[in-house]
């Protein structure tokens, strides 16, 4: 292929360069297809290098650190009050994380002969997509894999157009500490941002329109997540809907009902991520989207409803998450490449990097229910783990759910420090159809946090 | 076989709730977990999400309908955890594929399964398999439907063993489901001979479990001798190969009086310039080329996903006789090189697999072989192909025989030849064809020779 070409012929055009997008052009790449990446930004990594997962983990660890030290003064160790530069610190996130990342990936893929293109690109057919970028551009494929991703979603009804409503993305660059911070959101976005801004000095509001944080999941494991952020936070309010923002002498005023108008110097809007299925040209192609959502729709080969468009990520529907893009890239390059590959996965691990952690995979208790299975179920409260002792954190659960008849686990979710590393053991055991007998019998390490799987395993073998 | 799904049981003794709102439509593919439907019970609102992937072939209920635990909410289309899902229509007919809506059930009624519907003998369980990611992979190379098949490991695990014993007592060819046949001829086109890329659809394996051998002692004193590695490998390829593909042999014979002379002439010049000339070169040679213009020769059946994986290279394997049993080296881009380095590289292979110093990747990657018994005398055989290649070239020995040119008895040199090939993905015409192209490029060895 030569560049600068009217017209480029590919086998396999990515639209994305996020995890889904690269994972599956590396993967093409290596199984000998012409590749080309058309990123509306030119570089790999996508929303989770650039603004979500990677740079609010390096922010969450520095919130970490501050509260580890706050916490060192009980063992008669104290550092004094931290003082906290900004610029320092945007430039550690922005150049020695995300920036170092992105020059990797970008290494990767010269490495693997994958062109990354930029601009925008739109379907024209099922075979050729217009790239709008410095110069119009067009290229021709065999076979697309349609990448998108997924964008904040705004508030509906409220929204506000002014530099102090952020979004994620705007929350993640740092612009400043505000003195008070209205976090709309109690997903986990809002929450790992709200322990971020907290950390930093900012005295943090958080609204919730449901009756409880993190909704959909486990409330034993977010119950001593909701106590600490109690602390952490100036104030939770639950079941609240936030019915107006204004702009009012350089703050905000949001009026949460029922608590009447509260002034905030920035709100940070976390209400969820919506698919970018829209202006993509797909209505040129056969793809279909969801009606709920405009998900566009694949089977479990990553197909869509157009023979020569795949599709992975979060476009196609939830849990949108940076690892099941990753593996549905795989996938679906593996099957264009005409492999017999699905992504049939059992368990996709979710973790919440706040403080504490929490993660899960497979089924918590009410979904195995809600399949009309018979379940038993061990809890293991980390009071009881000599590692969480000596490390002054008591405050964990790990919990693990059996299907009763064969035994299996098919369900395990952790809260307390380091569940985000701890579920991966969960995942395998899951993926791998794991009797509970079988990781009761494994050895784990001791003193270790890794223990208490262990431990809620025995304690169903009675 | 399209797949029912039940209202589940919602717990907390509750027998049945109201349909809220449907959240998929007819044709709709979902995943698994994906929601389905709003329901409304006494207790709470909740979504029910769905208990495979799949496509969603009927709904069977509508808002505001009352139906009890058990009753059908949708069928799905064959899904295939393992057996692939659906395949999507073809992006030329989506229209014509989509069915029309059913009628709306008359409200309060509780549905009934549609009596069309075939309802599986053997329901196959909701949820995920239990089985690792490799065992799932191996169903699906051999076509395995996970969901009906038992697992005979702890807790009911499904392993590699259960798969395979599946794969083996797999019946016939299935009759296709409803959910096929209703795509299927929408989404060919019409008066199409073969649909380049039609639905893609599992197809049957085929295997017989041997009957259990006799006592032999009882006629006389026997010796049991343990296979090698290698003659292990050899017994399961062939035994596969020759279960699972339908072989069929073209025979031809090629006069290669010219090409002879040719060797003759040039052997001691190529060895100058370090290669040894070998009829086999040419055969290499020749048959790449004809690879070139018969791509479905260099194919491979995928009966998983129904279609055919058409490789654009050709790296022809060369069956090697070594003290230890039957070796396949494979020389990489033969059509692309010319004949000296074909027979250079084929000199220096045939060494290191004779000297046992064959590395993994000169074994790997074959797309078509040729195995030249030429050496060893006869008149002619039918090797059994590679598998999962598509054919295979035989070779004889060549010998002068009388033929009639211009009314005349002259003596040339004819090869015998057999070409070998799977009758899942060509017909004798294709064979005949391909088979004399080879025969003509051998006959008119100035087109292979190049460069000597």
């Amino acid at each position: 292929m030569v560049m600068g070409d009217l017209v480029d012929e590919v086998e396999v055009a990515v639209v994305g360069g996020g995890p889904g997008g690269y994972s599956a052009a590396f993967r093409c790449a290596e199984l000998g297809l012409e590749t080309v990446v058309i990123d509306a930004d030119r570089r790999l990594g996508g929303a989770c290098l650039f603004e979500g997962c990677i740079p609010s983990k390096a922010l969450l660890h520095v919130a970490a650190v501050l509260s580890e030290v706050e916490r060192a003064r009980e063992w008669g160790v104290d550092f004094g009050e931290p003082r906290i530069s900004l610029d320092p610190l945007r430039k550690w996130k922005q150049e020695r994380v995300v920036g170092k990342l992105a020059r990797g990936l970008a290494a990767v893929a010269k490495g693997k002969g994958v062109t990354v293109i930029g601009g925008r690109a739109v379907f024209e057919d099922s075979t050729t997509l217009r790239v709008e970028g410095e110069s119009l551009q067009k290229v021709r494929f065999k076979h697309a894999i349609v990448a998108t991703g997924s964008a904040p979603a705004a508030l509906p009804g409220i929204a506000l157009a002014s530099d102090r409503v952020m979004d994620s993305t705007a929350a993640l660059a740092l612009p400043d500490i505000p003195e008070r911070l209205l976090v709309i959101g109690g997903g986990y976005i809002g929450l790992e941002l709200g322990t971020v801004y907290a950390a930093l000095g900012s005295r943090v509001t958080l609204v919730e329109m449901t009756e409880g944080l993190l909704p959909g999941v486990d409330r034993d494991l977010v119950q001593p997540l909701h106590r600490r952020v109690e602390k952490l936070f100036a104030a939770v309010h639950l079941g609240t809907k936030v019915t107006a923002l204004r702009e009012a002498g350089g703050r905000i005023e949001a009026t949460l009902e029922g608590q009447g108008a509260e002034a905030f110097d920035r709100v940070l809007v976390a209400v969820g991520r919506k698919a970018r299925s829209a202006g993509l040209g797909l209505e040129t192609t056969g793809v279909r989207l969801t009606e709920r959502g405009a998900f566009i729709q694949v089977d479990e080969r990553c197909r869509t409803h157009d023979p020569h468009l795949y599709a992975v990520g979060d476009v196609t529907g939830e849990p949108m998450l940076a690892h099941r893009a990753m593996r549905q890239g795989k996938v679906a390059a593996d099957v264009l490449a005409g492999r017999p590959s699905a992504f049939d996965n059992v368990a996709i691990p979710a973790v919440v990097f706040t403080d504490p952690e929490i993660a899960w995979c497979g089924l918590d208790e009410a979904q195995a229910k809600r399949r009309g299975m018979e379940v038993k179920i061990a809890k293991f409260q980390w009071t009881a783990s000599g590692r969480a002792a000596t490390i002054g954190r008591a405050d964990g659960l790990t919990k693990l759910v059996a299907d009763a008849a064969s035994g299996r686990v098919v369900g395990v979710g952790i809260v307390g420090p380091g569940a985000g590393e701890l579920i991966a053991e969960a995942t395998l055991a899951i993926e791998t159809a794991a009797l509970v007998e079988d990781v009761a019998a494994t050895i784990h390490a001791h003193p270790t946090l890794s223990e208490s799987l262990m431990e809620a395993a025995e304690s169903l073998l009675g | 076989m399209p797949r029912q799904f039940t209202l589940p049981d919602l717990g907390e003794g509750l027998t049945e709730a109201e349909i809220v709102a449907v959240l998929v439509r007819e044709g709709d593919l979902v995943r698994e977990d994906a929601p389905l439907l709003e329901v409304e019970t006494d207790k709470a609102q909740v979504e029910i999400p769905s208990p495979i992937g799949g496509r969603v072939e009927k709904i069977h209920v509508t808002p505001g309908q009352t139906v009890k635990v058990g009753a059908v909410l949708v069928t799905f289309a064959d899904s295939g955890a393992a057996a692939g899902p659906a395949a999507p229509p073809r992006a030329a007919a989506p229209q014509v594929a989509e069915r029309p809506a059913p009628p709306p059930a008359p409200a309060g009624a509780a549905p009934r399964p549609s009596p069309a519907a075939p309802v599986a003998d053997a329901a196959p369980a909701a949820g995920p398999v239990p089985a690792t990611p490799a065992t799932r992979r191996l169903a699906r190379e051999l076509g395995v439907d996970l969901r009906r098949v038992r697992g005979t490991g702890p807790g009911g695990r499904l392993l590699d063993t259960d798969v395979q014993a599946a794969a083996r007592a797999a019946p016939g060819p299935a009759a296709p489901s409803r959910a096929s046949t209703a795509a299927e001829p929408a989404a060919r086109p019409a008066g199409a001979r073969e649909a380049p890329a039609g639905p893609a659809k599992p197809l049957a394996t085929v295997g017989l479990e041997p009957p259990p051998l006799p006592r032999f002692e009882q006629w006389g004193p026997v010796e049991r001798v343990p296979l090698s590695h290698l003659r292990r490998t050899i017994a399961e390829r062939m035994t596969l190969s020759a279960t699972v593909v339908p072989h069929v042999t073209h025979f031809d014979r090629a006069d290669i009086t010219d090409l002879d002379a040719i060797i003759t002439r040039n052997l001691e010049r190529a060895r100058e310039r370090g290669a040894t000339l070998t009829l086999t070169a040419f055969l290499l040679r020749a048959a790449a080329l004809a690879l070139r213009a018969h791509p479905h020769f260099n194919a491979s059946l995928d009966p998983a996903a129904g279609e055919l994986i058409v490789k654009r290279y050709r790296h022809l394997g060369v069956a090697v006789a070594t003290p230890r049993g039957l070796i396949v080296p494979v020389l990489r881009d033969v059509d692309t090189k010319p004949l000296l380095d074909i027979a250079r590289e084929l000199g220096a292979l045939a060494q290191r697999v004779r000297d046992g110093h064959a590395s993994l990747e000169d074994l790997r990657g074959g797309t078509f072989t040729i195995t030249n018994i030429g050496a060893l005398g006869g008149t002619g055989a039918i090797p059994i192909i590679n598998y999962p290649e598509v054919a295979i070239l035989g070779v004889s020995r060549a010998r002068l025989e009388p033929v009639v040119r211009g009314g005349q008895i002259v003596p040339r040199l004819l090869l015998p030849l057999t070409l070998t090939f799977d009758h899942r993905v060509a017909d004798g015409a294709d064979g005949a064809r391909f088979a004399s192209e080879i025969v003509s490029l051998l006959e008119a060895p100035e087109r292979l020779v190049g460069d000597i």
